[in-house]
């Protein structure tokens, strides 16, 4: 086949999705965080997990196991679906299917870090930040988040990223994970 | 799955993957009950109107509390105290009502339909907190999701209600979800007390409540509705209880893990004996905090917008 031919042809068509992290990135980006929690918070007392429904919710479990190694203690973790605290409710223009809450600790007084997989407009974030506020008063509250992609539209700024990834509006970034869909991946896909 | 509908008006239409659909947001959302803080906005600046013609005091608080924990502003008017007295009709206190935009309309009421009639005439939902002898569908998934919290499932599981089943618009209720939802049922009571139309529920008729109770999983007692009967052919409470209050000698036949509920309120000593309704069997006070959950899942459910 004359190489002139297989180029153009590979031109023409760009390749729509793209992996921006692999398995291997995305448990090095999650020990790099949790050493930086350790760190930054001068050892792991006082603090709790908290994960978003759902992808956050995996990836906090998996901070935890790390955090237990690291300092060999359990760091509590909640679970918080913030779909009751959404800003789109109110306006009647959607009505996501409930997901289970559990905080089975106070709050009162301890260092929350907030789990999330992708931050795009800081709605979510600031729906989880109204919602902790209703099961106490934390010390303070952290975002760690696996991948940053941009496109704020409130006022917010993650704590810990796993990786900071510039996309268009047109674009989508959806992160896999084994617990969720069989893979560890984070992939970027022009719509 | 989405709840495609403006109002519950009974079961009786209700499908499987509504009712589990109902059932599970129910279920999310009884951790709000559990808070120090028991509110979220979700609900903020709607307004739920609780239009009681018939006395109440579980239905219509477990309503005004589910709104009011989803942040609605929630209005009772019951007929003493309001133009319902002075001879208004349901027609027009409806219309009254509609012209302050309200967002949801809760009724009860003794006439079997009247739910119908306001949500034919109204763009409001409505939902049916008891209509004369024809339903109370939140009764009967409050009842549902209490079993399966403590039975994991619903199908397959045989369910005795037994009772005043004419005149028990939770037994109706109760028959269609259950049947719905894959379990058998059986009902019991003195014939007088059967619907003319049970044949053709898809239910086992028992008169005699020992053999109805035989390895059930769950017995569900009916409150004797003495306000509803003006017929001397009724038999005495005394005769009554003989047959079908259930105290512990009766309860034996069940199988051993049964779970005893009652719609409540209830007549201690005539439908259930006071040791079987506070003993290890009874869920009674578990079906009350249920019935928050469900009418907060319903509430939310009938919300307009798009399902996601």
């Amino acid at each position: 086949m004359p190489i002139n031919k297989s180029r153009a042809k590979s031109m023409k068509k760009k390749p729509r999705t793209k992996v921006a992290m692999d398995a291997q990135g995305i448990d090095r980006s999650l020990t790099r965080i949790a050493y930086e929690i350790l760190e930054h918070n001068k050892g792991g007392a006082e603090l709790v997990l908290v994960g978003i429904q759902k992808g956050g919710v995996y990836l906090a479990e998996r901070l935890r196991r790390k955090l237990g190694v690291m300092e060999g203690m359990e760091v509590p973790l909640g679970i918080l679906d913030i779909n009751l605290y959404r800003d789109d409710i109110a306006t009647g223009n959607s009505k996501p299917r409930l997901g289970k809450t559990e905080i089975p600790f106070m709050l009162d007084g301890m260092k929350v870090i907030l789990v999330d997989d992708v931050l795009f407009t800081g709605r979510t974030v600031r729906a989880a930040l109204d919602a902790l506020m209703d099961f106490g008063r934390p010390k303070f509250i952290r975002l760690a988040v696996l991948v940053d992609r941009g496109h704020r539209e409130l006022p917010i700024m993650p704590d810990y990223v796993g990786m900071a990834l510039p996309s268009s509006l047109w674009e989508e970034v959806t992160v896999h994970l084994k617990e969720k869909n069989g893979r560890d991946e984070v992939v970027i896909e022009a719509t | 799955m989405k709840l495609a509908r403006k109002d519950i008006l009974g079961l009786q239409d209700v499908s499987r993957e509504e009712i589990t659909l109902i059932l599970d947001t129910a279920d999310s959302l009884k951790e709000i009950s559990s808070r120090s803080i028991k509110k979220v906005p979700t609900l903020r600046g709607k307004t739920v109107i609780n239009l009681f013609y018939e006395p109440s005091t579980r239905t219509r608080t477990s309503f005004e509390i589910a709104a009011k924990r989803l942040s609605a502003d929630a209005i009772n008017i019951s007929p003493t105290t309001s133009s319902i007295a002075k001879g208004e009709t349901l027609i027009d206190t409806a219309r009254t009502l509609e012209s302050m935009s309200p967002d949801i309309i809760i009724i009860r009421h003794s006439a079997s339909g009247a739910p119908h009639i306001l949500a034919r005439l109204l763009s409001q939902s409505i939902i049916n907190a008891g209509d004369g002898f024809h339903e109370h569908p939140t009764q009967a998934l409050l009842d549902m999701l209490t079993i399966r919290e403590k039975k994991g499932t619903i199908e397959g599981l045989t369910v005795a209600i037994v009772g005043d089943i004419a005149h028990s618009r939770v037994a109706r209720s109760n028959i269609y979800g259950l049947i719905t939802m894959g379990a058998s049922v059986r009902v019991c009571g003195p014939a007088l007390m059967m619907p003319r139309d049970i044949g053709r529920m898809g239910v086992d008729v028992h008169y005699d409540m020992e053999e109805a109770i035989r390895g059930v999983d769950v017995i569900m007692m009916l409150r004797i509705q003495f306000e509803r009967h003006h017929n001397s052919r009724y038999p005495s409470t005394r005769e009554y209880a003989r047959s079908y209050c259930l105290n512990e000698a009766k309860i034996t036949g069940a199988k051993k893990d049964v779970m005893v509920m009652h719609p409540g309120p209830i007549n201690r000593g005539i439908e259930i004996s006071p040791e079987v309704a506070d003993g290890p069997y009874s869920v009674i006070l578990d079906q009350v905090a249920n019935g928050v959950a469900v009418r907060m899942a319903l509430l939310y459910l009938l919300l307009p917008g798009e399902q996601l």
